[in-house]
């Protein structure tokens, strides 16, 4: 990619598809989705089986409208097909896997060609353009690297608009601020609630946090957040949107104007669907968020429920983009919940609450933000199974609890052992997460 | 030889503790010994009480998770070193404690101790031997 976003401003070449004609990008979508699907039904046994049921070809889709002729994937598809199931080029094409969490402990996988890669740079450089990053800006990328999306997804994107890239990863707070203050960061890219716990953290060692962009992402965050870190740090926090299914971060971003990320329409086509019927929603109404891959090579997603409630706005931005937004994700239409950027079901609790005790206690999950950071109580109830009237019998039972938890999730979170009939029964379905973090 | 003991979870938080003596109170139930073992979190209430089978019927209605555990109760001379005396033994004897605690004196004003072992048939008959008295109740001392 030769191309940057200079301070000066102007001409964006890097973001010339973010302001093409609406007409012209519909000719460019209905091109590349007959091409994705395509490829999805010659190679991929799932995607062309679900369409032999319907009776549709490849040839069925005529026109945009046609997509949603065509059967939705779900993340459970995902997991049935693990590790590799529904890849669509074989192993010496594909270059990179990624994998994010999954409900029975088995990661979901994604992969990604060589041309992948190439799109998912080129829509993070048109991420961080749009948060207004540029050339000469020294970005201090607090997404964790490895197998989670977060970190290389941004680091590429980063190089690719021709900033300065620092790999920090997350964790380590005080060298994180050391880091913000010696190397002269000016734009940092974390989840929000890490940032929030930099900023306690740096007030009191009393290092001022001099940064011009945040870039978040990855967790839940509200407006009344933002306008937090914008008072308390004097930054802009822009709020950025994907999910490793689809590409990884990428599939969308705020703009100057702060009002609704736009869809990098061109190359992830969205849909909103009521989420109890399926059936597709005008623009402007809220319901579940339904992505289509228009380029992915490795893993194509034909019309991937992300779980995800918005609302797709169409109007014109005041910024000159033509790509529609989406407002600021702030719920699910599932249980799912994220902490620390990780994706967790309470079904993974339970799995492990399962494993220790044999069967499964009452139990509930307690979210709450602590100085920025969130925090996960799990409380389960003492049953007499596990019971014992000594003292290191129980603290054994709630270590291994902890232990069992943190092997599915990947992150220690807190246990509480509470007394029996201590957790409200609800009727019907169990309400089994209390999210107190104010968004 | 050995003695019931009603355990009992408990949250740390404020009227745990009376939640559990209510329940006793309100059903005439007396509290021979009570012991309360805390970790930051949680807590086990101990206790030997003149009818335990009742006493962990009622709490189990009540909500609570209450076991009923094997303990012995030991009495001795109430002087300087008549506990030191007790556990000189059951060391001599290589017999771990899991945990113990007092008990109310008898009337005849003899220290009685609550003892609860792994080992607990070992521990009787090193007791035993030695000429310990074991008190097969609680109820009338």
């Amino acid at each position: 990619m030769s191309t940057w976003n200079d301070p000066a401003g102007g001409f964006l070449a890097v973001s010339t598809p973010d302001y093409l004609p609406r007409a012209r990008l519909a000719e460019i979508q209905l091109q590349r989705l007959r091409s994705v699907v395509t490829r999805a039904y010659e190679r991929v046994d799932l995607f062309r089986l679900r369409m032999e049921e319907r009776k549709l070809t490849p040839a069925s889709i005529r026109g945009l409208e046609d997509l949603q002729q065509l059967p939705f994937t779900v993340k459970n598809d995902l997991r049935d097909t693990y590790p590799f199931g529904l890849f669509a080029s074989p192993m010496e094409e594909i270059v990179r896997l990624h994998a994010s969490s999954g409900t029975t402990g088995k990661p979901i996988v994604v992969a990604y060609t060589r041309e992948d890669l190439q799109v998912w740079q080129e829509v993070i450089v048109r991420t961080l353009a749009s948060c207004g990053v540029h050339r000469g800006d020294v970005i201090q990328n607090a997404y964790g690297y490895g197998l989670f999306t977060g970190g290389l997804g941004l680091h590429y994107g980063g190089e690719g608009l021709g900033a300065t890239v620092i790999p920090i990863s997350g964790g380590n707070t005080e060298r994180q601020l050391m880091v913000m203050q010696d190397f002269g960061v000016t734009v940092i890219c974390s989840t929000p609630s890490y940032f929030l716990h930099l900023i306690e953290a740096s007030q009191a060692m009393n290092k001022p946090v001099g940064v011009r962009v945040g870039v978040f992402g990855a967790e839940p965050w509200s407006e009344s957040m933002r306008q937090r870190i914008q008072a308390d740090t004097g930054i802009r926090a822009f709020d950025i949107y994907g999910l490793s299914e689809i590409i990884g971060p990428g599939v969308g971003a705020e703009c100057q104007a702060q009002a609704g990320l736009h869809i990098f329409e061109d190359h992830f086509l969205p849909e909103i669907i009521n989420p109890d019927t399926g059936k597709v929603l005008p623009d402007g109404t809220e319901g579940e968020l339904v992505l289509t891959t228009l380029s992915k090579q490795a893993m194509p997603m034909i019309r991937y429920r992300t779980r995800d409630v918005t609302t797709l706005v169409s109007e014109p931005c005041s910024c000159g983009r033509t790509l529609r937004r989406i407002r600021r994700i702030e719920r699910r239409s599932d249980d799912m919940f994220i902490i620390r950027g990780v994706n967790v079901f309470p079904s993974q609790v339970e799995t492990a609450l399962l494993q220790v005790e044999g069967t499964l206690p009452h139990y509930e999950i307690v979210l709450t933000r602590d100085k920025g950071l969130d925090q996960m109580d799990v409380r389960v109830e003492v049953t007499p199974e596990v019971f014992s009237d000594k003292m290191r019998s129980l603290e054994a039972v709630h270590r291994k609890l902890g232990d069992a938890i943190e092997h599915v999730l990947g992150i220690r979170v807190s246990v509480s052992l509470v007394e029996p009939r201590s957790i409200a029964r609800s009727e019907g379905k169990a309400k089994r997460v209390v999210d107190k973090r104010k968004l | 030889m050995e003695i019931p003991q009603i355990s009992i979870f408990l949250e740390n938080r404020a009227g745990g503790l009376a939640d559990v003596t209510d329940v006793l109170a309100s059903n005439g139930i007396d509290i021979r010994a009570l012991a309360l073992a805390d970790m930051a979190d949680f807590g086990i209430l101990r206790l030997i009480v003149d009818d335990p089978d009742r006493t962990r019927t009622l709490l189990k209605a009540a909500g609570f998770t209450a076991d009923k555990t094997r303990v012995l109760a030991v009495e001795v001379t109430d002087r300087p070193g008549g506990l030191a005396s007790i556990l000189r033994l059951l060391r001599g004897g290589k017999v771990n404690v899991e945990y113990m605690y007092s008990a109310t004196p008898t009337k005849s004003g003899r220290a009685v101790f609550i003892f609860r072992f792994d080992e607990l048939d070992r521990a009787i008959d090193v007791l035993r031997d030695a000429g310990v008295a074991i008190l097969p109740s609680l109820n009338a001392v």
